[in-house]
């Protein structure tokens, strides 16, 4: 469970304030709201890649608000996925548990794990320039599910892909995600994805 | 019925060229332009052989004016030196251009301007900056100590000035600071996304740049070694200043040069201008050539 605990984050010019929402564990919350509403703001407070000025973010027990990003357990897929142009498919996938000092074996199992159910075990050599859209978009998701994280935010990760590669990507997450009990925040400003992904619906031009 | 339009170009057995836009005036003037200024740089060059070849056909003994041994010298300090001087511009401009790309702090503005004092100086000025830096301070403090930078360093048997350490020091003050410039361009190109993603999965701030930002600014931090290497081997006024002209000692060959100018042997001057050319192009390659096959990828490809 992610507890969002009426949180104010500053974003340059002007302070987004009050936000407060729950995401259970292998649910997804759906963030909607205009461009410019502040939805990637709020979910850079969540990554800690921005302060917050107010209020709490919890992770189950622990409080988060002001934890270094690697400490929040939690996954992001950018909306350009921002692929590292150097690293092959597989050195994605192994980045997060490597970086989280797993075991070698527990890191290989993993990586074959996640290639496996996102259907990119083929691609596991190749470097991000030889991926088509779809193909990045399911390594940048697999990048952040690898080290098993307990919060998974997507980025309007899903705008440019056709219908066809859209819904087939969100049926392999949803799988993804309510087997591995990780709670999803989606921001999106797309009633379709929402609808495809989300339990719940917070939309942010109520506040 | 016509004939079909595919069948129509295969018939015709000339095959166009595809046209990409560049013809007319804005082709002239992209042409032109590199025309004028290949034009000038090969100019210098040939007018340099053909003053040398003059010379020789005129006096085919003129050539023995030159010390062979002591330019071999010459040339081996100003490889060596160029190359200390580059390799440590670099090890100070990765991160001081990382620090300039990604942190807004109070005072960047004023460290943005100190930082280009050594591009906009005049070189004389540096050279004679770091005489007085190295003589003349700091002062004895209640009668106290030494009264130079030097004097200190010599309790630990250094020397600095009119020694090769100052072609060195000289060579990096200058250098280091374009090399800053152009790795902070680099690492303004990289998306600070990469990072942000590198840590929420598990990385350290330290790991996300190593792992992440410098792989991909690989050829930019070479490209910015290569300038400080350039910048270097140029380098003439701090160097004539600071480490003074002494032959076969303190001589790299921008000094060569000037030291046969001084004694009348222009001609000499001219073989060894011929010689740092040489030197430049053959290291700029090579360093490019090294480069574009350890890349592994290129994103503008």
């Amino acid at each position: 469970m992610i507890c969002i605990d009426n949180i104010s984050i500053r974003a340059g010019e002007f302070t987004i304030s009050n936000i407060s929402f729950k995401i259970p564990n292998g649910k997804c919350l759906a963030l909607m709201g205009k461009s410019g509403s502040g939805k990637t703001t709020i979910m850079e407070a969540i990554c800690g890649l921005r302060e917050v000025i107010n209020g709490g973010i919890i992770n189950g027990e622990k409080d988060i608000t002001y934890a270094v990003p690697r400490d929040r357990m939690v996954g992001l897929v950018p909306q350009d996925n921002v692929l590292f142009p150097t690293m092959t498919v597989r050195e994605h996938l192994a980045y997060g548990p490597l970086m989280r000092k797993w075991k070698k074996a527990e890191v290989h199992a993993r990586v074959a794990e996640v290639a496996e159910s996102l259907g990119i075990s083929l691609l596991l050599d190749r470097l991000p320039r030889w991926l088509s859209g779809g193909e990045a978009k399911r390594v940048a998701i697999g990048r952040a599910i690898a080290a098993k994280p307990e919060l998974l935010c997507l980025d309007e990760s899903f705008t440019g892909l056709d219908r066809e590669t859209l819904v087939d990507i969100m049926r392999v997450l949803k799988s993804t995600i309510q087997r591995e009990k990780i709670s999803t925040l989606l921001i999106t400003h797309h009633q379709q994805e929402a609808d495809l992904l989300a339990d719940e619906i917070y939309n942010l031009k109520n506040h | 019925m016509g004939r079909p339009i595919v069948q129509s170009m295969k018939d015709s057995n000339q095959r166009k060229k595809h046209n990409f836009g560049i013809g007319g005036w804005f082709g002239a003037w992209l042409g032109m332009s590199l025309f004028i200024y290949i034009a000038l740089i090969l100019l210098l060059i040939v007018a340099d052989v053909w003053y040398v070849l003059a010379a020789y056909w005129d006096n085919p003994g003129g050539v023995d004016m030159l010390d062979w041994d002591n330019l071999w010298g010459s040339v081996k300090l100003t490889f060596l030196s160029c190359t200390i001087s580059a390799i440590l511009s670099v090890f100070i401009a990765v991160p001081i251009g990382y620090l300039l790309s990604r942190y807004r702090f109070w005072g960047r503005s004023v460290i943005d301007a100190i930082l280009d004092i050594p591009v906009v100086l005049p070189p004389l000025v540096i050279g004679l900056s770091l005489l007085i830096l190295f003589n003349n301070f700091p002062p004895k403090i209640l009668g106290w100590g030494v009264d130079s930078l030097d004097g200190y360093l010599s309790h630990i048997g250094i020397r600095i000035t009119n020694t090769k350490f100052a072609i060195i020091v000289a060579q990096f003050t200058v250098a280091a600071a374009f090399a800053i410039r152009t790795v902070k361009a680099t690492f303004d190109q990289i998306d600070p996304r990469s990072e942000h993603v590198a840590m929420t999965v598990g990385a350290s701030r330290g790991r996300a740049f190593f792992d992440v930002v410098m792989p991909q600014s690989y050829r930019g931090i070479v490209a910015a070694g290569t300038l400080a290497w350039a910048r270097a081997l140029g380098e003439f006024g701090p160097i004539l200043v600071f480490a003074g002209a002494t032959r076969g000692k303190t001589e790299v060959l921008s000094t060569s040069v000037y030291l046969e100018i001084n004694t009348g042997n222009v001609n000499g001057a001219v073989i060894i201008s011929l010689l740092m050319i040489a030197l430049a192009m053959i290291t700029i390659l090579t360093v490019r050539i090294c480069t574009e096959k350890g890349a592994k990828y290129d994103m503008h490809r």
